[in-house]
């Protein structure tokens, strides 16, 4: 399926693997559950290897081993949980994550920008969405206040006001 | 007050352009209802029984005399020619053309206002003292606090999608105008042992279903840590707060579920991480101050009003009810009441509007204030002008002298508007008012805070109430519920239950009994609220149902 990654329409090479469905070489994310069950199982799999995130985990919890996925994905169960959102900068900005972030799920759109902000740079939709039109939504607003991910510094450290 | 620069003036631009596209693909089956529904409600826009209604955001509650004539010109194009203000100090439109909102909000952002996060679950208009700036009791004023906050909290990337709702109040003043306790967040500026002011932050108070108090979870914040412990108290809600139940979702909930102490250590633990990073220096907050402001007081001070008021018993009565002593020698603050017999609370036409912006410009320095009880004021009035004020106020209906007393009632738009309504909040509220609308009376009953909801919602803050009035449903039927002993200001509590509910027919009977048996039952000049905390509700139980 097309997701939208670091500002273009790209086609997805991961697979998401559900919890009881065997490993094959391909890459793979798998939920932190899993990975947590099976490490050193996974570990030797040999192929890419990537982790599911739900709003549920605590990333403080597992933050040190991060380094080792090349994919963090964070699953969004519908466009109001909100959890994913703090997840995110927790990553980025607390424990330094620089693999690719991806949000998948319910959210729309129009939540691009929010969540781009919060230093995700990949957006799988799980539903028929328009990623045209979500495209330009990734730089909906010139104006941003507040620090984040993605720009260290408030507006008033940022721009003479 | 602050003027827009050109980062905040293309932030609500490109939020118009945003909606209007939005709006579109909605109306184009592009967007779903679902999908439409969040991003509606964070421009203020809800659909309700009749039509759509659109709550639009005054930061903090201060308008310009250019603000009120834009209100006024929407509330004659798009809407029936009135406004209406609320609780929380915005004002809300209840007739509006969903495909007329883009234009709506393009026609307020050419005045510097918006309606964003006027509802949604996010981090909602900040609201403060309507005397802010110019109260004689003030630690500082909060305005320029209220202003960074709303800035930081405009599209806020990670405290977009909360739980639920959050509302974050600032108080300035020794005397809490702004009801902090039944915030989310509460933030009261003191003044610590070395003479510095800073925050003490309240967490967990809201009114709604379950009403609580909120509680001290810092007794002192420095000012350049305010944006850093907010975002922290925001990223605790934000991760922890319950997402399995609307009604168990606000941040009181969490709290009460985690207990104070370890919500506290949860917050502060997430704020040793994040400190450094996000400091408010103090060069923004000098240049958000300078918006803030005195205006060019006259300093000679002419005859005062006094012999005025000899000459002239009703104006007399007015000056004592609707004015305010004020910071400057020979200056007043004048409350505009939005409480007319016969009127909606709240409610005012669009020709109130422009005179009202008129008058703000003649004399109040083209400032006008929104206050959380529903009525207007003018925060700089030079006192050698009050009559003349008071005159052509109450030439158009906004000099009815009940500030702070039983007819200044809160009332929610129940049945009349609202599609969540158990009751018709507003005839109730006539009623009470047509049975003690007698100036003595008034005046004899003293302060007395009357608040009406239609529902367990609590859109009028009956809770908080020195009355609570709730419409509930019975079997069909309209019943309301009474409460005694509520007060959201530094004295904050719950109203205690009086008894059964009482059917439509009797309430403003019994609000009439209870008056009655305060009169008789006070002690020397002791007000009403005193009175029912001396006595408890029991007396005024037995001679409510006394007949029943
Ligand atoms: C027009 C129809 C309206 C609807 C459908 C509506 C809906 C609601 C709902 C569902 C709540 C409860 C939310 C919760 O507990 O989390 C609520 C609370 C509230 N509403 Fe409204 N409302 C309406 C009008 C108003 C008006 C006109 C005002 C102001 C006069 C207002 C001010 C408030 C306030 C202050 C609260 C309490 C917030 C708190 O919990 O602290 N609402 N409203
Ligand atoms: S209190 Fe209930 S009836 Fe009144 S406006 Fe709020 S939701 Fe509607």
């Amino acid at each position: 399926m097309p997701i939208i990654k670091d500002g273009a329409i790209v086609t997805d090479t991961w697979h998401h693997l559900a919890d009881d469905e065997p490993v094959s070489a391909a890459p793979c994310t798998v939920s932190l559950a899993r990975w947590k069950r099976e490490k050193s199982e996974l570990a030797a799999h040999g192929g890419a290897l990537g982790l599911r995130l739900s709003g549920d985990d605590r990333v403080e919890d597992f933050a040190g081993e991060l380094d080792q996925f090349p994919l963090v994905v964070v699953e969004f169960p519908s466009m109001g949980d909100g959890r994913g959102f703090s997840i995110a900068r927790l990553l980025r900005e607390r424990y330094d994550y620089r693999g690719e972030l991806r949000a998948r799920g319910a959210f729309i759109p129009d939540q691009v920008f929010y969540l781009r902000r919060v230093g995700f740079n990949a957006f799988e939709f799980t539903y028929d969405a328009n990623l045209q039109t979500a495209l330009p939504l990734l730089n909906e607003f010139s104006v941003t206040y507040q620090a984040a991910a993605d720009e260290p510094l408030p507006l008033y450290r940022r721009c003479a006001r | 007050m602050y003027q827009y620069d050109q980062y905040d003036q293309r932030l609500v631009d490109e939020r118009v352009a945003q909606f209007r596209s939005q709006t579109r693909r909605f109306l184009q089956g592009e967007l779903s209802e679902d999908q439409f529904r969040p991003l509606r409600l964070m421009n203020g826009l809800y659909l309700q029984r009749h039509a759509p209604m659109l709550r639009v955001a005054i930061p903090y509650g201060v308008l310009s005399s250019r603000q009120l004539h834009k209100l006024a010109e929407i509330a004659r194009r798009y809407d029936k020619s009135v406004a209406h203000f609320t609780t929380r100090q915005n004002i809300q439109f209840n007739w509006p053309r969903l495909e007329d909102v883009p234009d709506i909000l393009a026609e307020l952002a050419t005045v510097q206002m918006h309606a964003i996060q006027t509802s949604g679950n996010c981090i909602r208009n900040v609201t403060s003292d309507p005397l802010a700036g110019v109260c004689p009791d003030e630690i500082e004023d909060p305005r320029p606090y209220c202003e960074i906050i709303r800035q930081w909290s405009t599209l806020h990337p990670e405290f977009s999608y909360l739980p639920r709702k959050f509302k974050i109040a600032v108080s300035g003043a020794r005397k809490d105008r702004a009801a902090t306790q039944v915030h989310d967040i509460g933030l009261q500026m003191v003044e610590n042992e070395t003479g510095e002011t800073g925050f003490e932050v309240l967490v967990g108070g809201g009114l709604g279903r379950t009403p609580i108090i909120g509680q001290t979870i810092r007794p002192f914040l420095a000012k350049t840590d305010l944006l850093s412990y907010l975002e922290a108290i925001l990223r605790v809600y934000n991760r922890f707060g319950r997402r399995d139940n609307k009604y168990k979702a606000r941040i009181k909930i969490l709290l009460k579920e985690t207990g104070i102490e370890d919500f506290t250590r949860r917050v502060e633990a997430e704020w040793v991480q994040i400190r450094q990073r996000l400091v408010l220096d103090t060069g923004e907050i000098e240049r958000v101050k300078r918006h803030f402001t005195a205006p060019d007081y006259k300093t000679v001070a002419g005859p005062g009003p006094d012999a005025q008021a000899a000459a002239d018993p009703r104006f007399a009565v007015w000056l004592r009810n609707n004015t305010t002593p004020h910071k400057i020698p020979g200056y007043r603050a004048v409350f505009l009441s939005l409480k007319a017999c016969g009127v909606p609370p709240g409610d005012i036409a669009d020709t109130q509007l422009d005179a009202v912006a008129d008058l703000a410009e003649r004399y109040s320095f083209g400032e006008v204030r929104a206050t959380h009880t529903q009525n207007l004021v003018f925060a700089d009035v030079h006192q050698d002008d009050l009559h003349e004020l008071w005159q052509r106020l109450d030439s158009i209906g906004l000099a009815t002298p009940n500030i702070g007393k039983a007819t200044d009632m809160i009332c929610c738009p129940g049945l009349d508007y609202c599609s969540l309504a158990n009751a018709s909040s507003i005839s109730v509220a006539e009623d009470i008012y047509s049975r003690i609308d007698d100036l003595d009376y008034l005046h004899d009953l003293g302060d007395l805070r009357i608040n009406i909801s239609g529902c367990m919602n609590g859109c009028a803050h009956q809770s908080v109430g020195h009355i609570g009035i709730l419409g509930v449903d019975k079997k069909g039927e309209e019943w309301y519920q009474l409460t005694l002993g509520g007060s959201s200001s530094n004295d904050a509590s719950l109203g205690e239950r009086l008894g059964p509910a009482i059917d439509k027919a009797h309430v403003a009977e019994a609000v009439e009994t209870i008056l009655q048996t305060y009169i008789e039952l006070r002690q020397d000049g002791e007000s009403f609220l005193d009175t029912v905390r001396r006595l408890g509700i029991n007396p005024f139980q037995e001679r409510v149902y006394a007949h029943h």
